[in-house]
């Protein structure tokens, strides 16, 4: 198999996420849709690390997952912090401030 | 190894001094009890510190950790300024009502200060895409936390939402435009993906794409059109000293970390015939073209929308994102001249545009609002402060004598010099644009009478000794500009760059 299907795969994968940002309501899902980006960017690193023959994008991998999770983290105590203040997580309720 | 690894540390000791010191903050917090204002001091002295060390290394140019991270003249200049306004800021936190309510927090304020300015420290160095990732990140979350940090205030948890989420999407686009420019390059490092691209020609129409990508990561930081989207709403919804940090330090990381990855990355090293200072682009690559474009959209929409904002915070991050277009004009030519003007810039708007939130912070902490409306008549209930108030203020809109006068001056000399005649033509009519909305102000100011409370608003002697610290280099530098000037000239150099 060439790279090539690796690279479509990730492409497909991080415009999944992409329109899962633009078009759920849900901040959860939102997040879960942000996840499959960063995802999508370490299928593509490794792929290129394993035809580049270089562990360089392998490494990179593990920083990219680190971030995520770090961002996931935070990311889902502003929401309960959020939550607490106006009982929702839908978007389209989250207007105090004009977007 | 071992002895490369402990010369790198010792050119690390800023870095290392801001860690240390976020560190003793939680210690501090923990055992010193939670209303005491103690842990602000601690980050105070650690950022003192950590400025003096950079201070040391003006004159150094090296990269340490097997070039992750770049120690020059450029480095050392952001690093100043990043520590130069966090100082500021922590002092505007001793007068901040909304940090001083909430003093049992004040460890993790601390805390995520200094963490935000030790990734605005790397930032300024980095020169590896995994130690630019890291560094935007660190800055990143540190920075989506205090957004929301007064959480009982449901729009400052909203703000703090709606920035996660900006900043998560723009960071994953950036990491993708990453993935593809390593598989282009085969290197992580921007010397290597300069070699990379001198050596041998890529798919330009992906070069083009992991470009395009890259910048929507430094938009976003910068908070560049169309990327701009989080930062009216994060700038109303955060705490006022946490706005000003944003709109100054992080901004202008985010400039440094911009122009040091164009400019190592793509420099056309064997270029002959040109005289020092210019440079051109590998592969006939023209980023720049797509960087005046977003200078234009930049400055011209903030301009417009700020005109029609009633609140001021709201109106001074319009205002952030017109100057962030201003300074892009100068990442366009990105020749020697072009860099040394937008340093000149940073250096002025740090005292015109911290002054101004500062302004803000102290009327807000008096009469609990930031509405225009609430400053008519504060000409005559607070004269020194309103005055202050109109010299920032035209500071900004770039009149003399002031020193935002002089910045605008070298960034359009700039342009004129590398030919970008409409461009200069475009800023010029962006400053007339802007000059509308500030005089609206002093308009509520001066020639408005008061409603309903009259009484002259008092503020103690610490409040106006920092409104002058500002005040002072915003007028001096107007007038003598060239010890300014002097340090942006020697600041442009770059390790590995001629």
């Amino acid at each position: 198999m060439g790279i090539q299907l690796y690279l479509y795969l990730s492409a497909i994968l991080f415009m999944i996420g992409v329109v899962g940002v633009i078009a759920r309501r849900n901040a959860i899902i939102v997040f879960m849709s942000i996840e499959l980006m960063l995802n999508s960017v370490n299928l593509t690193l490794v792929a290129f690390s394993a035809f580049l023959g270089d562990v360089t994008g392998q490494m990179l991998v593990f920083f990219v997952m680190t971030v995520a999770a770090a961002e996931a983290a935070i990311g889902l105590a502003i929401i309960i912090s959020l939550f607490r203040n106006k009982q929702t997580v839908n978007l389209d309720e989250i207007n105090i401030l004009k977007w | 190894m071992v002895e490369q690894l402990l010369q790198s540390l010792s050119r690390f000791l800023p870095e290392t001094t801001l860690t240390v010191a976020l560190c003793s903050t939680v210690v501090v917090s923990l055992f010193l009890g939670r209303k005491s204002q103690a842990t602000l001091f601690v980050a105070l002295a650690g950022l003192v510190l950590a400025t003096w060390f950079s201070f040391d290394q003006m004159g150094v140019s090296e990269t340490i950790f097997s070039g992750m991270v770049a120690v020059d003249p450029f480095s050392v200049f952001f690093k100043l300024l990043v520590g130069l306004s966090a100082i500021l800021i922590l002092l505007f936190s001793l007068y901040s009502s909304e940090v001083q309510s909430t003093l049992h927090r004040a460890g993790e304020y601390s805390a995520l200060i200094l963490a935000m300015a030790l990734g605005m420290f790397l930032m300024a160095g980095a020169s590896n895409l995994l130690m630019m990732v890291l560094a935007i990140e660190l800055t990143s979350l540190s920075s989506y936390i205090l957004a929301g940090y007064t959480r009982e205030a449901s729009d400052s948890s909203e703000a703090s939402l709606k920035y996660i989420i900006y900043g998560a999407v723009s960071t994953g686009v950036m990491l993708y435009g990453i993935s593809i420019l390593y598989g282009l390059t085969g290197a992580t490092d921007f010397y290597g993906i300069n070699r990379a691209l001198t050596e041998e020609s890529v798919n330009s129409v992906a070069l083009l794409v992991s470009i395009i990508m890259i910048l929507v990561g430094f938009g976003y930081k910068i908070s560049a059109v169309p990327f701009h989207f989080w930062t009216p709403d994060v700038y109303e919804g955060a705490p006022i000293t946490i706005t000003a940090f944003l709109s100054v330090a992080s901004k202008a990381a985010g400039f440094a970390l911009m122009m040091r990855f164009f400019k190592v990355s793509f420099i056309d090293a064997n270029a002959v015939g040109l005289p020092t200072g210019v440079w051109t682009s590998l592969q006939g690559f023209e980023w720049n073209k797509i960087v005046a474009i977003l200078s234009v959209l930049t400055m011209t929409l903030g301009n417009l929308v700020a005109v029609w904002q009633n609140n001021l915070k709201r109106l001074l991050a319009y205002s952030s994102i017109a100057h962030a277009g201003y300074m892009l004009m100068g990442v366009v030519v990105l020749s020697d001249k072009g860099l040394a003007a937008v340093l000149i810039y940073f250096m002025v708007y740090l005292f015109m545009n911290l002054g101004a939130f500062y302004v803000v912070m102290l009327v807000a902490n008096k009469t609990g609002s930031e509405d225009i409306d609430s400053y008519k008549g504060l000409g005559h209930r607070s004269p020194l402060v309103s005055v202050a108030m109109v010299i920032f203020f035209i500071s900004l809109a770039g009149l003399p004598p002031t020193a935002g006068f002089i910045g605008k001056l070298f960034l359009f000399a700039a342009l004129l010099d590398a030919t970008w005649i409409w461009l200069a033509v475009v800023g010029a009519l962006n400053s007339v644009v802007s000059l509308y909305y500030y005089v609206r102000v002093v308009r509520n100011m001066f020639l408005r009478d008061p409603e309903g409370n009259a009484e002259p608003i008092l503020f103690s002697t610490p409040q106006l000794a920092i409104v002058m610290l500002l005040l002072l280099p915003t007028l001096f530098f107007g007038l003598f500009y060239s010890p300014m000037v002097e340090l942006a000239n020697a600041s442009v150099m770059m390790f590995g760059i001629r």
